[in-house]
């Protein structure tokens, strides 16, 4: 059987929207954005004493290496409690909260994580004095983790 | 697919000082996102939380989601107060618990 050029084309659309279809569906920065609510209890995070550490440009979404680091005395009420981190290009939002005691030496810790395309991560620190502290990094990824 | 636990922790250490803590588990991470060849989704199986503890009390803590790697790696530093014994746990989604332990000399 020969196909004509439309015929072509309607087969190849067909099987990319069936290919698509298969994809699971991503977050977005609203279902992001509700996690970060949530673990805040609605308070707006403000900027400041933390840092998150992310590469530009991640080559294999599979594992990519992410740290974060607030500044903190780690004693009293400059303790840092907890931390998360949110990711709005995953299927899901969450990636890992971190919580610390008195017996950490710093609010600090690396990982590697799955990013299934290019982003935003987001890390929220909980005081111990209830204040929540947020930073941002855009990343880049060549190939997506995750799926497969 | 067994899970084998590897951490380093510095075998001495002077009181007060910052002791950094590595730890890697080997675990497949399935994120129930995947489908197999015929199709069916790979049911979750995950690595859902990591703990360190020392002599008994909590030091380090992570609530793992399916977007962390396989074979999840934590890297984080601890006060060094005495001598002890540091114990990590990893729990399964299968309700299995892995557990390895590092003793420290603190002089």
């Amino acid at each position: 059987m020969t196909m004509t050029r439309r015929q072509a084309l309607v087969v190849t659309l067909g099987i990319s929207a069936a290919a698509m279809a298969r994809m699971p569906a991503y977050a977005s920065t609203e279902e992001a954005e509700a996690v970060v609510s949530a673990f805040t209890g609605g308070a707006e995070p403000q900027a400041g004493r933390i840092v998150l550490t992310v590469p530009d440009v991640a080559d294999n979404g599979n594992a990519v290496p992410v740290s974060f680091e607030v500044e903190s005395a780690m004693e009293g009420d400059d303790l840092v409690e907890s931390v998360i981190i949110v990711a709005d290009g995953n299927p899901r939002p969450e990636v890992a909260t971190f919580h610390f005691t008195g017996l950490s030496a710093a609010a600090a810790a690396t990982t590697r994580i799955r990013l299934a395309q290019s982003q935003t991560l987001t890390a929220v620190a909980k005081m111990a004095d209830g204040s929540f502290i947020v930073d941002r990094r855009d990343i880049s990824v060549t190939v997506g983790g995750c799926t497969g | 697919m067994s899970a084998r636990p590897r951490v380093r922790v510095p075998e001495t250490a002077t009181k007060g000082e910052a002791v950094l803590i590595r730890a890697l588990i080997s675990h497949q991470m399935e994120s129930g996102q995947r489908r197999d060849n015929a199709g069916n989704l790979i049911p979750r199986r995950i690595i859902n939380t990591f703990t360190c503890a020392f002599n008994g009390h909590p030091v380090f803590s992570c609530d793992l989601a399916p977007a962390i790697s396989a074979n999840p790696y934590f890297e984080f530093s601890v006060k060094a107060t005495e001598s002890g014994t540091f114990t990590f746990t990893w729990a399964d989604d299968d309700g299995s618990v892995y557990m390895d332990e590092q003793r420290i000399e603190v002089s």
